[in-house]
């Protein structure tokens, strides 16, 4: 019980008890000035607005990905750079990093996805492509790997499986499995349960499920409850079994990845362009804002650029955190759930740690 | 319903994409549909017959022969074409077949109705000799002129049925109030269910208007508004439609204030495009539908003062005076003011009042008097005045000359009480302005005025309202980003300050209904930020922001606020509900969203004592809504708790049905990974590890001496 509202504003935290009392009907308002106030870390290494987020396993590195050409990788805790991967041609959209730490999958609008030595940052293979590859997703085992590609110049999107080699030597550019049908960009394509299916939403705002052994269409979603825009974003659960996905509907819906039911709804006033689930606490976290082109220029509050916290069960709206300077484009929590980062329009990543207050939000 | 619904579905239609508006059936097919409009084959061949409206028919003319039969029709078209475009071929003037002479009559066809329908205005009666005056008709007309009956019959008198109880609404058990929103193309009303937290759905329409939706000054009707007309709606249980007043293209509608009478306003583009538009205004009345007068013109004989405004028109043209009666009505020209009243729908006396140069008049929302502005005139050796007419009389009642006044704004006390005149002088240099007050109180004996300043009169007033049947204003003022608001009281025959709030983030004034709290709103710039304010107690009950909010309003009984972001925004469209005293109740977000309104009510038939007694009694009377109020939340709480526990009970379902599926594909993950045992990010821990760090080591020789 209880509805808690969580306000971090540049820096400062401030937490708000909304409790239910039993005795009134209206809510009652407490105010609680948290002790300790943890100051989020700004980080500025990109250039242009950031597009991905990715932490790897341990929760030691954070991956970032943004309009300009080099990834980079910073230490999740004190937001020091650690390094860059310099090699694409075009804007980065997406990244994923091996259970192990040891690759990186970068996907790019220079027609390539490429593998990268993480520790080193050298590039082990290039995946070439006749059009912009989109989203990347390493398979349970890294094995394989999912890359999208964009519609282009007549080709229409697609969603390319490619096994990953242990030794990089051994790596092949072929396609094990390739999918097509969707209409417009496909936004996101990740593994579903056992590396038996392929959850894949974008423009077309539908989620479907591939299945990998094949290459059929195995569902699309219920479209009386689907988005009814663009599916911006999509964030798997820890064990994989439900997913969240974001869209310019102005809602995030969360499924369940075997059956494709639709579980949760949360509404919110913008557009979202990204999602993120807690591993900890039953929370989840919308960014978002609006078309890039139509951000005002002179307030940045006009925009409201605030990361929020929803109950997951519940669907309520908890609390947020603003700072961004412009929309949020990525978002990401920490495996241990102790921090999440946020990556914006702006060109900053923003790493927040929560405040001990946080954990003691009371769930139902 | 279900049926379009079927039908739709065969042929692949998504019927919320389709505009109803839009779909033309070809005559006399209805697809096995049923219209819903129970008079709408009527309507039609009323208002449309088959586009011939702007044909004219020219009675009277001379019979000539054929000789003659070109100069004739030259003489006519030149007349007609003087009026408007004919179209190419538009003039047909029959002839005998045998003789080849004209029958004295001819069809004129212009571009438009509107043309059409002047023409006949202008040409009727027209001389053309002393022998030929013109007989014009709107050709649309003359099958009703050929079906009137030789004979007269006496009319048949319909025997009485009672209507229904159009104010149906004011007896809810609750007390709740009813508001329209309009959002995408639905219109909806809905109670507002404070208690519950929660709208209550009344009715929903989708393209139930065309452009807007207005309620009509004491909440008995909703009007809306058509290509064809506007249309009224209300009724005990539903809305149905209770009256049409056809308008074609109207544009804009008033209700006058005791909603007695409608007006309608249309603005006609010109065939010529050196004309000035032509506005028509139609006055109605409501409950028989009749047009009780109607006025047409160039725009420019509309248009006055000149700013603001609908198409250089300053809604509305006609103002509504003499109180809740809707006896008088006026409109300001050129140099004069014509006042009309409703009995006969003509200007009093059959004069207008001059007034040279008059800038802007208003009514006392009470009694028929309205106040005057004229200024400066020649250079400044005629000051500016501000005067008190009354009506019928047309007399001055009181007089009052302003100097070096650069501009003048007139505030009604909604009770009528007191006028009060803002008043922007120039300073000696004329570089700058400044702001004083002319106070008038109308009640007292001889009108006294009394003149007075902010403490500040450099100050640039922002906003100023009275205090609704109080004595109380409130004036937002000040240059610096954040200004002052101050609240003042005219009671005890001078104006006395009451308070001053420094640096507030407003720009608009918002007073409850029934006075005594009042929001302090900064909109736009201020980005919504709200101050519920009681003057009372001079204290802040609450601050709150609705981001990016545009429009406040009270409900009619002053016990809740609608403040609401409306589609001049992308995002955040919607509306919340909040307390008198600042209490968010709920919010709902709607995409599109163009209006909110609430209905108003008539007033109370409380009379003031009574009035006075259930206020000293209030906790007589509250105790039956307290113990209401006390079920209600009691019966939330629990529906609150059942809801939550029932959304937990779902929610474990799902995480027991995921955790027996993680455990049974265990094997198999493992094997994925080749091997690797554990799947130890499933459970993760949090450990504090504490990790020691040499930072510096250094040693010192210590000398023992």
């Amino acid at each position: 019980m209880g509805k808690t509202n969580l306000l971090l504003n540049d820096g400062q935290l401030l937490l708000l008890l909304l409790r239910r009392s039993k005795s009134s009907s209206f809510l009652q308002l407490n105010f609680r000035q948290s002790k300790a106030k943890m100051r989020p870390i700004l980080m500025k290494g990109h250039e242009r607005p950031l597009t991905f987020l990715k932490y790897n396993r341990d929760g030691d590195l954070l991956f970032s990905c943004a309009k300009d050409h080099t990834p980079t990788v910073w230490f999740a805790d004190n937001g020091e750079r650690l390094g860059t991967y310099a090699g694409h041609n075009g804007a980065v959209w997406c990244c994923d990093v091996s259970r192990d730490s040891t690759r990186l999958i970068t996907g790019s609008a220079d027609q390539s996805a490429k593998l990268w030595d993480v520790q080193s940052g050298t590039q082990l293979f290039t995946f070439s492509f006749d059009s912009p590859a989109r989203a990347v997703d390493f398979a349970v085992g890294d094995k394989l790997a999912v890359i999208t590609t964009d519609p282009f110049m007549g080709l229409t999107s697609a969603i390319h499986v490619k096994r990953i080699a242990a030794d990089p030597d051994d790596q092949v550019g072929d396609s094990v499995l390739v999918l097509k049908g969707p209409q417009g960009r496909i936004n996101r394509a990740v593994w579903g349960p056992l590396n038996k299916t392929i959850i894949s939403a974008g423009e077309d705002a539908v989620v479907r499920i591939w299945d990998t052994e094949t290459g059929k269409l195995l569902q699309e979603n219920d479209k009386e409850v689907g988005h009814k825009k663009t599916v911006t974003s999509l964030a798997k659960s820890t064990d994989g079994s439900h997913f969240l996905t974001g869209s310019l509907d102005k809602s995030a819906k969360l499924w369940d990845s075997r059956s494709l039911t639709l579980i949760k709804t949360y509404f919110t006033e913008r557009p979202v362009n990204a999602v993120a689930m807690s591993p900890l606490l039953n929370h989840v976290v919308l960014g978002g804002g609006q078309d890039a082109s139509a951000v005002t220029t002179t307030d940045h509050r006009a925009g409201k650029f605030e990361a929020k916290f929803y109950d997951k069960i519940l669907q309520e709206e908890i609390g947020g955190v603003k700072g961004h300077f412009g929309p949020i484009n990525a978002l990401a929590f920490n495996p241990d759930g102790k921090s999440f980062s946020s990556g914006g329009e702006d060109g900053y990543v923003r790493l927040h740690h929560f405040d001990p207050d946080y954990f003691k939000i009371p769930s139902i | 319903m279900e049926d379009i619904r079927a039908e739709a579905l065969r042929f692949n239609i998504d019927l919320s994409t389709v505009d109803w508006n839009a779909v033309r059936l070809p005559p006399g097919e209805d697809a096995g549909i049923k219209s819903d409009d129970e008079d709408l084959n009527e309507e039609d061949s009323l208002e449309f017959d088959a586009g011939f409206g702007n044909i004219i028919v020219v009675d009277n003319l001379p019979v000539v022969p054929r000789e003659k039969f070109e100069k004739l029709e030259g003489v006519v078209r030149k007349i007609y074409s003087q009026i408007g475009v004919i179209k190419e071929n538009g003039l047909w003037m029959p002839v005998e077949e045998d003789t080849g002479k004209t029958r004295g009559y001819c069809f004129i066809e212009y571009n438009t109705p509107q043309e059409a329908e002047l023409a006949k205005e202008k040409t009727n009666g027209y001389k053309l000799d002393r022998a030929h005056i013109f007989a014009v008709n709107m050709f649309d007309e003359i099958e009703k002129f050929m079906k009137v009956p030789d004979e007269w019959a006496p009319p048949e008198i319909k025997p009485y049925t009672p209507g229904e109880n159009l104010q149906h609404w004011l007896t809810d058990e609750k007390g709740r109030d009813q508001f329209v929103i309009r959002a995408g193309s639905d219109t909806e009303v809905l109670w507002n269910d404070a208690r519950q937290v929660k709208a209550d759905p009344v009715y929903k329409r989708p393209f139930w208007t065309e452009s807007f939706v207005q309620w009509s000054p004491l909440g008995t009707y909703l009007a809306t508004v058509h290509r064809q007309g506007a249309a009224v709606w209300g009724g005990a249980s539903t809305f149905n439609r209770l009256m049409r007043y056809a308008h074609p293209q109207v544009k804009l509608i008033d209700f006058s204030p005791g909603e007695k009478y409608l007006v309608t306003y249309s603005s006609h583009e010109p065939s010529n495009p050196r004309d000035t538009h032509r506005v028509v205004l139609n006055i109605f009345d409501v409950r028989t539908g009749k047009v009780m007068r109607d006025f047409k013109g160039s725009a420019d004989e509309f248009a006055i003062g000149g700013t603001g405004g609908f198409t250089g028109v300053s809604w509305p043209v006609f103002r509504w005076g003499g109180g809740k009666e809707d006896k008088y009505f006026a409109r300001m020209g050129k140099n004069v003011i014509s006042v009309y009243e409703t009995e006969t729908f003509s200007l009093i006396d059959k004069k207008s009042i001059k007034v040279e140069n008059v800038m802007d008049f208003s009514w006392s929302p009470t009694d028929p008097i309205f106040a005057l502005f004229v200024p400066e005139l020649g250079g400044g050796n005629q000051p500016a005045r501000v005067s008190l007419f009354q009506i019928p009389s047309k007399e001055e009642l009181r007089q009052k000359n302003l100097f070096s006044v650069s501009d003048c704004k007139m505030y009604w006390q909604s009770n009528g009480e007191y006028l009060a005149v803002k008043v922007d002088r120039y300073t000696k240099t004329k570089k700058s302005t400044y702001t004083g007050f002319e106070l008038f109180r109308i009640k007292e004996r001889d009108i006294p005025i009394e003149v007075f300043e902010l403490d500040n009169k450099n100050d640039k007033v922002i906003s100023f309202a009275w205090e609704p049947k109080g004595h109380r204003f409130a004036v937002i003022h000040g240059d610096n980003p954040r200004p002052d608001v101050s609240f003042y009281s005219v009671k005890g025959g001078k104006v006395s300050k009451l308070t001053t709030l420094k640096q507030k983030q407003s720009n608009a004034l918002f007073w409850s209904p029934g006075g005594r709290f009042i929001i302090l709103a900064g909109l736009k710039g201020f980005n919504g930020q709200l101050e519920f304010y009681n003057v009372d107690e001079c204290e802040t009950m609450a601050t709150a922001e609705h981001f990016m909010a545009t429009d406040i309003e009270w409900d009619p009984t002053g016990r809740y606020v609608a403040t609401s972001v409306t589609s001049v925004h992308e995002m955040e469209n919607g509306f919340n509900i909040w307390s008198f005293n600042g209490k968010l109740l709920y919010r709902i977000l709607k995409d599109h969203f163009f209006q909110f309104l609430w209905r108003p009510r008539p007033p109370s038939f409380l009379s003031p004592e009574k009035e006075e007694e259930i206020a000293k009694n209030l906790k007589k009377y509250s105790k039956k809504y307290d113990v209401q109020d006390q079920d209600i939340s009691v019966l939330l709480s629990e529906q609150d708790r059942e809801k939550r526990k029932q959304l937990k009970e779902d929610w474990e379902r799902w995480v027991n049905e995921w955790k027996k599926y993680h455990e049974e594909e265990k094997t198999e993950r493992q094997m994925l990974r080749d091997g690797e045992a554990s799947d130890v990010e499933e459970e993760y821990e949090a450990k504090e590890v504490e990790v020691e760090e040499l930072l510096d080591v250094s040693e010192e020789v210590i000398q023992d001496m």
